[in-house]
């Protein structure tokens, strides 16, 4: 058990030294010659206009928070999920109760609109 | 124990006498041999990755009519070493308001993201990294870490193009890991376990796609939104934003973007097969043939699921056009993720009730079930229709005034 998280562990570091390797490489190798027209924003050829780092747009905003509720409340779904055999049936029916708030709260925000891009 | 029936551990074993024998800590040689282990497992996953350059390029030449890479070595197979002498040489350019950091680290997690996953890819019974009990989880978890790649990418590049990318991208994947994990929590169900070998054990008598073959396609569908290819790649939509959250990357690190790309794509078919096609097991049969049981034979059996499961990406990515980004949502949040929780809790009930029945009747309730939801999902679905053209028809009809006006 532990010896699987070392594992993940040395997995992590080394799967993050492999993709530097050929960055590493081709520093060595390629040209250099920066000059201010090619490091310029690329828009097409037309000048950028303004701050690039602009705010973001609210809707995304909506999205993310529907997401948060779903996410975080299927992770409490995975213990019930891994132990639905050995649990009574009103357990098995409180899960699906669970899911039906989950629902309720889509439903809830379908109605309000919120799902609609504009 | 001989190196034709268990590879991994004879060589194991033998490293570690050899280690040990040199009066090095059983712990310390260990670590050695993880090392090894790892590096060897991402080594095999590179050269994959430099084979899938060309794998995609033949086929997409061959869905364009073409005839692909065919001049550098037999079929063309040179063409992507080729390539990435191309991109190491090539000239590295930084833009000069880029946050340097963040942008250099997105190719890094980009393609770290993806070998993540092969650390629990089971390629045989007995060649896989590691098989840990919470293995679904960790397959989330490390989906996660693409999303911020991209995220990051597009916000240090300072350009309005790769930040819009990176806006679409991050809606399109936390909308589509709703249903991918709903959809994950299916063979968890059925199989009892969240271990990969487990799940793959489980799949020996009735695959998982027969129990479910809605959550499989629900599945496929959310890994491909995930990995944002088409018609999901509105992160990168060419006739718009150019290339999205990668236009400002040039030389190796853009071929990194690439090649994470291609090698997530043939992960997530790898996922599918083991999720729901069985894995490195062939319906059963490797009982009577022991050939089949070899880890060498098992993980050619699994690599070819995957690749087909890859070649499925594929077909989907350059059969549909791209969608637009409000029906994109609307399909997940409106159709996918209440229809996946229907087949949850269908899933969950029928698993609950048949478990003491045979192996035949659960698999046939549960694939009768499945057919009745999609016949249902197909009827409400055309009833939606059918009302939105009638609505659309009383709109257009003379009878309205507007109309009449236009018309005369």
């Amino acid at each position: 058990m532990q010896n699987d998280w070392l594992y993940i562990g040395l997995f992590l570091v080394i799967g993050i030294i492999v993709p530097i390797v050929p960055l590493v490489f081709s520093a060595l190798v390629a040209p250099h010659k920066p000059n201010p027209i090619k490091q310029s924003t690329y828009e097409c050829g037309i000048e950028t206009v303004g701050e690039s780092w602009i705010q973001f747009k609210a809707q995304y905003y909506v999205f993310a928070l529907v997401f948060l509720v779903f996410d975080v409340e299927t992770v409490f779904l995975f213990p019930w999920a891994l132990s639905i055999n050995q649990l009574p049936i009103f357990a098995v029916l409180e899960g699906i109760l669970f899911i039906s708030i989950l629902v309720a709260g889509l439903v809830y925000t379908w109605r309000k609109g919120l799902l609609e891009w504009v | 124990m001989n190196l034709w029936n268990d590879p991994i551990n004879f060589v194991a074993n033998w490293l570690r006498g050899l280690l040990t024998s040199r009066g090095l800590a059983n712990g310390f040689a260990t670590v050695i041999l993880f090392f090894i282990g790892i590096v060897v497992l991402i080594l095999f996953a590179m050269l994959l990755d430099i084979f899938l350059v060309w794998v995609e390029r033949k086929v997409v030449a061959r869905f364009q009519d073409r005839l692909g890479p065919n001049r550098i070595g037999p079929f063309g197979l040179i063409q992507p070493f080729a390539d990435i002498i191309k991109l190491v040489i090539k000239e590295d350019i930084t833009p000069a308001g880029a946050d340097k950091l963040i942008y250099n680290m997105a190719p890094v997690l980009a393609m770290a993201s993806v070998i993540l996953l092969w650390a629990i890819l089971p390629l045989a019974s007995k060649i896989y990294g590691v098989d840990l009990n919470v293995a679904v989880l960790y397959l989330v978890a490390a989906g996660a870490l693409g999303t911020l790649s991209i995220i990051m990418a597009g916000w240090a590049s300072n350009n309005k193009y790769a930040l819009l990318g990176a806006f679409r991208m991050v809606a399109n994947m936390i909308s589509y890991e709703v249903p991918m994990v709903v959809t994950l929590l299916i063979p968890t169900i059925l199989a009892n376990t969240m271990s990969v070998k487990g799940i793959t054990d489980a799949q020996s008598s009735v695959w998982f796609v027969v129990l479910s073959p809605l959550g499989m396609l629900i599945f496929l569908i959310s890994a491909i939104a995930e990995l944002g290819r088409a018609p999901f790649d509105l992160n990168e939509a060419e006739s718009e934003i150019v290339a999205g959250f990668h236009i400002e990357y040039s030389g190796m690190k853009f071929g990194l973007f690439y090649a994470g790309e291609l090698l997530h794509a043939f992960t997530f078919g790898g996922f599918v097969a083991m999720l729901y096609f069985g894995g490195y097991g062939v319906f059963g049969l490797e009982k009577f043939v022991p050939v089949l049981q070899a880890p060498l034979v098992a993980a050619v059996i699994f690599l070819g699921k995957a690749m087909v499961g890859y070649w499925v990406i594929m077909w989907v990515k350059y059969s549909m056009p791209r969608i637009r980004i409000d029906h994109m949502l609307a399909f997940n949040w409106k159709f996918l993720t209440p229809l996946s929780l229907v087949i949850l809790v269908v899933t969950a009930l029928a698993s609950k009730l048949l478990s003491g029945s045979p192996t035949w009747l659960a698999a046939l309730v549960m694939f009768l079930t499945n057919v009745v939801i999609a016949w249902l999902t197909i009827e409400i679905l055309r009833g939606v229709g059918r009302r939105q053209r009638r609505l659309e028809q009383s709109l257009a009809s003379p009878a309205s005034p507007l109309a009449r006006h236009g018309s005369e």
